[in-house]
């Protein structure tokens, strides 16, 4: 103990003062009527103020948040006057854009059909695998057991989506899924299973069969590194620190190929492709409506940015999903997910006083609402009792001592070993003291529309894993982003082989960037504004006051 | 704002206390790329190694999750040269020798536990080298499961062994060779290709909303 400062203690003490009469209560449930006016009046995505219908493009009229609109309705970032891309200085027959799962799996699937290794090129902006895929914990699904079905993960998929989802898209998912389990398996990927190879799989949130597969609560890890790896073992090249700044587009509005940018000594390199596969993942760097993320550094929607001057349609972008459990404190864990178990395991929510103001198991969206107006000032609407932690984030209380209370001593450790070891390394026992938690930005449910093969409708132009759309519909379940990303991006990396071997480029150009940028001058945009942004900005507010660009 | 000082290699800078290694790198003015991936402890791209005053030892740990304390030295190792030969899983079997002949600088270990020192996810480095001397091979898949090839192991390391490739080598053979498959996965993967499904898919794609929603309301949910 001792490791909250002072102000907080105070709480704790409280939080402890009305734990004994809450360990037999909780809550009542909420009536949808109930659910619905939570949700209107403090969910997010329910803020008409957090979003506007885009002006221009090929979506043109549909809402999507601010911070994703600053960037759509955005010059280019280069300047196409100030580059040659007419003379390109690779010329390979596929080219990735991103070096996550869904790049990583379709560069392997290229090649299984045919590409030369040393004719596809994988360009990211980190380091190849550094993305959200590597960071999933909790599981992959596939209904490869003999009482489920490949058509109950479907009708689990389109629930979880609110029955706004692609019906082809998620029949392409669930229908693939086990086969890329075994593929999984034929590279190596440690999955949990009993000594006799069955595997070991458990309910996700809206799962009607327990379908998700893991490897311990380091899923994403384990099979991202093993992609890697065996991309490696291909032979196939990959750029890193070279985001795509822009894509190329020939005299037939053919995407061939893009135009890489070295983050580190600012030189550009003009690569022309066959096929391009956007696999430039997610939103969650651009913390729309302030929020923090679960998602890695690069998350900054780069991929939607570049398709949508090509002219792809976008979809489902007005949906975010927000996770109700992201940690709050200490700062070095702030955004970081705490899994549902907690609160599956009965630890409850509590405001400043220690009371217990929703269920703990509400649906994410409810629950996540019931936090936000619990941490509200009252002048804008909410009750004002969240906890302010040092760095000025605010939260709610997860009353994790509860877990061994309820369940026995051992209980936390054993069944959320991963949470423990998390908050043990900053000197925080769950087991003893509760922890802060608020709605964390965890995953971007809609983006470019696509086929399923992973075309986007634009020839050339092929989209797999978070940056694409319609899978997921308005809402993703747990454990099909890992599945989205491994079918789509095989989908994808068989799609663009074929189209290679006959596709003809003509010469690069950015002549539809330049169109783009007419239309924003035409609907008023302001010239400052560029896209894409590429890294976050987090530097220090007075460092940043006091530099000038000298050299 | 209770302020400290951190030398971010070798220049000091004033940042609030309580920030990680990178949010006051940030602070201080640096916009970072390398050193940077997942800021969540899982992607190993922000090792870094630091000193503090008045302790003769080198630390090492990932940036995005150690506090800055007072005073402290700080050097980001942007990249880690090391070693992958080439090798295609399917040509390797699970054997003794397998991990020692694509990695003979295994056996230049003199146990000093250098490497088990400087491991920020505090695993049993030396155990894994022991192990895969030993030809265990399942050893090291399990002793280093949680590793986040961030190598600072590697960097500490006087036998110049390049462990995270060696460990993922393990793993895959593990998990390819020494693990049972799944049945259910296999017979799974066959029906669907014979097509058992098909009829009701079929069926699914084109009901309307109103039967999805029936139909989805009817689901029996698994104990």
């Amino acid at each position: 103990m001792g490791t909250y400062p002072r102000e907080i203690q105070e709480s704790i003490e409280r939080v402890e003062a009305t734990r004994p009469a809450r360990l037999a209560t909780k809550p009542a449930r909420l009536t949808l009527q109930e659910q619905e006016t939570l949700l209107k009046g403090f969910h997010p995505d329910y803020r008409a103020e957090g979003k506007r219908k885009l002006k221009v493009g090929a979506s043109w009229g549909e809402p999507v948040p601010h911070e994703l609109a600053d960037l759509l309705e955005a010059y280019p970032l280069l300047d196409p006057g100030a580059v040659d891309v007419t003379k390109p200085d690779l010329d390979v027959d596929l080219l990735v854009i991103g070096g996550g799962g869904a790049g990583t799996v379709a560069a392997i699937w290229a090649h299984l059909s045919g590409v030369p290794a040393e004719r596809i090129l994988i360009a990211t902006k980190l380091r190849h695998g550094d993305s959200n895929s590597i960071m999933a914990q909790g599981g992959i699904q596939a209904a490869d057991k003999p009482h489920d079905s490949p058509a109950i993960h479907y009708l689990d998929v389109l629930g979880g989506g609110h029955f706004t989802n692609d019906p082809k898209l998620v029949r392409a998912m669930v229908e693939d899924a086990p086969e890329l389990i075994r593929w999984h398996e034929d590279l190596g990927v440690m999955y949990d299973k009993a000594p006799d190879g069955t595997m070991s799989e458990i309910h996700g949130g809206g799962t009607s069969r327990k379908r998700m597969h893991s490897a311990k609560d380091y899923t994403g890890l384990e099979i991202m590194r093993v992609l890697r790896d065996e991309a490696r073992s291909r032979g196939v090249p990959v750029l890193e620190f070279s985001p795509a700044v822009e894509l190329l587009t020939d005299s037939q509005s053919q995407v061939v190929g893009a135009v890489l940018w070295n983050l580190e000594t600012g030189e550009y390199t003009v690569v022309r492709a066959k096929a391009t596969i956007l696999a430039t993942g997610g939103w969650g760097r651009l913390h729309i409506q302030g929020f923090p993320t679960t998602n890695h550094y690069g998350a900054t929607a780069d991929g939607l940015v570049l398709a949508y001057r090509v002219g792809a349609k976008l979809r489902d972008l007005d949906a975010v999903q927000y996770h109700p459990t992201g940690a709050a404190y200490p700062d070095q864990l702030v955004g970081l997910l705490i899994t549902e178990k907690v609160r599956g395991m009965d630890a409850q929510p509590l405001n400043r006083l220690g009371e217990a103001f929703v269920h703990p198991l509400e649906p994410r969206d409810v629950e996540s609402a019931a936090f936000i107006r619990e941490c509200l000032p009252p002048e804008k609407g909410g009750r004002g009792l969240g906890i302010v932690t040092p760095t000025g984030m605010v939260g709610v209380w997860l009353d994790t001592p509860m877990v061994d209370m309820i369940h026995g001593k051992g209980s936390f450790e054993r069944a959320l070993s991963s949470i423990y070891r998390m908050y043990i390394r900053f000197d925080i026992d769950p087991t003893r003291e509760p922890i802060l938690v608020y709605p964390t930005l965890h995953y971007q449910n809609g983006g470019v529309v696509i086929d399923e093969h992973g075309w986007t409708g634009i020839p050339g132009l092929y989209a797999a894993g978070e940056v694409e759309g319609g899978v997921h519909g308005k809402n993703r379940l747990m454990g099909n982003s890992l599945l989205d990303y491994n079918v789509f991006g095989r989908r994808a990396g068989i799609a663009a082989a074929a189209w290679a071997k006959k596709a003809s480029p003509g010469t690069p150009s950015l002549a539809h960037v330049r169109r783009y940028a007419e239309q924003l001058q035409s609907a008023g945009v302001a010239p400052e504004r560029k896209a894409p942004i590429l890294l976050p900005e987090y530097r220090g507010e007075k460092a940043l006051s006091r530099m000038v660009d000298l050299l | 704002m209770n302020e400290i000082t951190v030398f971010i290699m070798g220049k000091g800078y004033r940042v609030p206390a309580g920030l990680t290694i990178m949010k006051a790198m940030e602070y201080a003015g640096y916009r970072l790329a390398r050193g940077c991936g997942c800021r969540g402890g899982y992607c190993g791209a922000c090792a870094t190694v630091y000193r503090l005053p008045g302790d003769y030892k080198l630390y090492a740990d990932l940036a995005c999750q150690t506090p800055v304390q007072d005073g402290m030295y700080i050097a980001q190792l942007p990249f880690t040269p090391a070693e992958r030969p080439a090798y295609t899983l399917g040509d390797l079997k699970a054997e003794g020798q397998t991990l020692l002949a694509l990695f003979p600088e295994l056996a230049r270990c003199v146990a000093c536990n250098t490497c088990t020192k400087a491991c920020p996810q505090k695993l049993e480095v030396m155990d894994a080298v022991q192990a895969s001397l030993r030809g265990d091979i399942r050893g090291v898949a399990e002793f280093t499961f949680d590793c986040v090839s961030c190598g600072l192991c590697t960097m500490r390391c006087p036998a110049e062994i390049s462990h995270h490739h060696v460990w993922q080598l393990a793993r895959r053979l593990n998990g390819a060779y020494l693990t049972p498959r799944a049945e259910h996965v296999q017979t799974r993967v066959a029906e669907i290709a014979a097509g058992k499904f098909k009829a009701e898919l079929d069926k699914l794609v084109t009901m309307t909303k109103d039967e999805l929603v029936a139909a989805y309301k009817a689901r029996q949910i698994e104990a």
